[in-house]
């Protein structure tokens, strides 16, 4: 009997929105992320939380107590970690009864989902290692595998993450990069001496995370019979399926009443009733398995639309003015050692932001893929570069006080 | 003497510099003993003006609350059926205003209300003048614009038993492109009414003051961002000049259709941080911008008057106006320079950045011009003629 591992991975965050932000505020308020009637981080933390993070971990919690092979793997930002301790004690504590089982791990990131690997690696290396030590205080664990923001990954990320000592690194399967080959194996990058890559099967990842309750879509509806054959049909030497997507697929992007929650329900443990079928952690799936072959990411891809690429974050001169006006501020920031502003200023790094700027759906059509808090990604920039602009109103009043002091 | 002055809006709830130069004309000629009807298709309330008798379409009350007004569409922006809708209730009106009391003189501000000058002189066989604040081919910014608008302009204008222009810019339009024989077009500049300014040192843009005291120097347009503005070619300008001179703000403050665009320009550009949108501004916020600008441009590609820049020579501001503006008639202290000569604004941009005489000394011309004129003397003139046309229809 052959041996078929499925890692199953979700990722966790939420960002803290920036409010409306004028002019005017510059230099009167520094609250940018504060909630107001248009934008409410806690509102949309409790919705989330109602919809999905509480009812998806008590889906989980029940199949890891029932099925013994069951096991996970998350990712949660540190933007996230901070808004459960502020407003969902009950969602941290239900992610943490995950974890206390043995059998979920926690993946390794920047703390506020950021692009800091591509502007500064002296920043990106502050923020993992921030958010290793919130998962040590929270979980008491250590991540041992990397996954970059949007599964942003290239081969000198390998090459980073294999010198941070990690044992693995989640990208996203693509066909463009892989060619014939398959992602259901374990490979190797360029130049690295231990680390594994674990590939994202992205078609049966996507059937559930983006077109389960499609009913466009030819194979509506997803069946248990009909998901757990299309994973029998693969061939039986593809050892390992790494199914990755957001944690909100369940109850948020696909809803309850739509029956993702007994959909996951029935076709987990109906696919572990066969022998040699188990569930596997990221760290498992690295140490269980051996490379096939050795994958060269030359340019950057990430696990976003069809592009695959960073075009949704830094596809227009708005996104790209926009955080490079934001890192350029880094040595003056760093240099105060004030937490106030370095925190704000990391804040602001979050990815999100200048996702909302993303103009790319004029042209796809596509406006609801894109979910945003503003009027328009306009307004979207405004906000935010006069957020930044404040920073630098902070970082010139900073340095007077230190004259004057 | 009896004036029914047709408008559309009035301050504070105005889109553009049309409602202030009317709430101003009016003004001043309620000072020299005119007594004015002003009729208006909004409901908004006008409590504060005490000088003239402000009247509205009943029907148009009945959305009336409290504390909600219905937005008349807005003249540059709105959608055309929405305004002749509008329109079509204004006119049924006028008649009402005109059998309760007769007035000397109709007096009709812009294609909006032309219509119901029309009316007016219709039934009643008063004497219309046709204040032409903007043409519809100003409006355009190059472009042809709308075909029913030009018509109602043009059929109204003939109709008019006298045209007042704001500027011979704009009087060279209408004599070209409406074909209006030249003598029956008068040319009566706008003036400029002292912004007062309320003594606070609390600046609504703490930023941009602190910027001013690193040395940099603040550029700055206020208008409706829109293409008859110009204000692509300002941007670029502004790129050139900040590929030179890395020490400038660029303050663009009102709201638009073009807004989005302007946006992404300065982005392109690589200047969106050197460029500040502050949105719609009116009174503090708005002061406040003139004083903190160290230059003002008006980068109309077509400007009837601009009062925006006598509102900047009041402040002290050294001006940069294209010579498509109908202020540059009025106003000498300034530096001038084809809309689309962006290359030559940069250069002004730059020169006047480097040299603070050459900023004072036009910011101390422009101003004592501007300090010259008054709504007054405006004023004055529309009543001598207000009295020629009552004379010649008695």
């Amino acid at each position: 009997m052959s041996e078929r591992q499925i890692m199953l991975y979700l990722h966790v965050h939420q960002p803290y929105r920036v409010s409306p932000y004028s002019a005017f505020d510059i230099g009167m308020r520094h609250d940018y992320f504060i909630d107001n009637e248009q934008v409410s981080n806690e509102a949309v933390f409790r919705k989330v939380a109602e919809k999905s993070y509480l009812p998806t971990n008590r889906m989980l919690l029940k199949l890891l107590h029932t099925q013994p092979k069951f096991a996970l793997s998350l990712s949660i930002t540190g933007t996230f970690l901070d808004q459960c301790e502020r407003w969902g004690p009950d969602v941290l504590r239900s992610f943490q009864e995950l974890v206390a089982t043995g059998r979920v791990e926690i993946v390794a990131e920047t703390y506020y989902h950021s692009l800091a690997f591509f502007y500064s690696r002296f920043e990106f290396e502050k923020q993992v290692l921030m958010h290793r030590e919130k998962i040590q205080q929270l979980f008491g664990v250590t991540p041992r595998v990397f996954r970059n923001t949007e599964l942003a990954y290239n081969n000198d990320l390998a090459e980073w993450a294999d010198s941070a000592g990690y044992v693995g690194a989640i990208a996203e399967g693509w066909d463009e990069v892989l060619g014939w080959r398959s992602p259901n194996y374990v490979y190797t990058a360029p130049g690295v001496k231990r680390l594994k890559l674990l590939l994202k099967n992205y078609r049966l990842s996507d059937d559930i995370a983006f077109r389960f309750s499609n009913q466009h879509w030819a194979e509506w509806p997803l069946t248990s019979e009909k998901y757990i054959g299309w994973l029998d049909a693969i061939d039986a030497n593809e050892s390992l399926i790494n199914l990755c997507m957001d944690y909100e697929t369940f109850g948020e992007h696909q809803w309850e009443a739509h029956g993702i929650f007994d959909f996951m329900n029935a076709w987990i443990p109906k696919w572990l009733e066969r022998d040699g079928n188990s569930f596997v952690t990221a760290t498992g799936a690295v140490t269980g398995h051996e490379p096939a072959d050795e994958v060269s990411f030359e340019r950057t891809v990430t696990w976003a639309d069809t592009e695959r690429d960073l075009s949704a974050w830094l596809g227009n001169s708005m996104q790209q003015e926009a955080l490079r006006h934001l890192y350029d501020l880094e040595d003056d920031i760093l240099h105060t050692h004030d937490s106030n502003l370095m925190h704000d200023w990391r804040m602001l790094q979050t990815s999100d932001h200048a996702y909302y700027m993303c103009t790319k759906w004029f042209r796809d059509g596509d406006v609801h893929a894109y979910f945003s808090p503003y009027n328009s990604p306009y307004d979207a920039f405004i906000y935010f570069m006069n957020a930044v602009r404040d920073l630098r109103l902070r970082l010139i009043q900073h340095a007077i006080g230190e004259e004057n002091g | 003497m009896k004036i029914l002055m047709l408008g559309w809006e009035l301050p504070p709830y105005n889109s553009g510099g049309l409602g202030v130069a009317c709430y101003h004309l009016a003004k001043a000629l309620a000072d020299h003993g005119a007594d004015i009807q002003f009729v208006l298709p909004s409901t908004a309330e006008h409590d504060e003006v005490d000088f003239m008798r402000v009247l509205k379409p009943q029907s148009t009350m009945r959305t009336t609350t409290q504390t909600t007004y219905r937005v008349n569409p807005n003249p540059y922006t709105g959608n055309l059926t929405a305004i002749r809708e509008l329109q079509s209730e204004y006119e049924d009106y006028i008649e009402t205003v005109i059998a309760l009391e007769r007035p000397d003189v109709v007096h009709a501000h812009d294609w909006l209300t032309l219509r119901a000058g029309m009316r007016a002189k219709a039934v009643s066989g008063v004497p219309l003048i046709a204040h032409v604040h903007a043409t519809e081919f100003d409006r355009a910014g190059g472009n042809y614009g709308d075909p029913l608008i030009h018509e109602i302009e043009e059929h109204g204008l003939l109709m008019a038993d006298h045209i007042v222009a704001v500027s011979n810019t704009t009087k060279k339009v209408i004599v070209e492109r409406y074909n209006i024989p030249a003598d029956k077009i008068e040319v009566i500049h706008n003036s400029a009414e002292l912004l007062e300014s309320h003594a606070t040192d609390i600046s609504a843009y703490r930023y941009i003051e602190q910027l001013k005291q690193e040395d940099y120097t603040v550029v700055a347009t206020i208008g409706r961002l829109t293409r008859q503005k110009g204000l692509t070619h300002f941007l670029r300008a502004a790129a050139q000049a900040h590929s030179r001179y890395s020490r400038f703000l660029f303050v663009i403050a009102g709201s638009g259709e073009q807004r989005d665009e302007l946006i992404e320009l300065s982005a392109d550009l690589g200047i969106a941080d050197a460029v500040i949108f502050t949105g719609f501004v009116r009174g503090q916020a708005l002061r406040d911008v003139y004083n903190l600008a160290d230059i003002f441009v008006m980068s109309s590609v077509s400007e009837p008057f601009g009062l925006t820049a006598l509102e900047a020579a009041q402040h002290r501001t050294a001006l940069s106006i294209t010579n498509q503006s109908g202020v540059r008639e009025v106003l000498n202290g300034t530096l001038t320079y084809d809309y689309w000569d962006e290359r030559r604004l940069a250069d002004q941009l730059v020169a006047l950045a480097l040299s603070a005489s050459l900023r004072s000394e036009l910011a101390h011309d422009a101003g004592l011009e501007v300090l010259q004129m008054s709504w007054k003397k405006v004023a004055a003139q529309f009543v001598d003629r207000y009295q020629v046309l009552r004379s010649a229809t008695a």
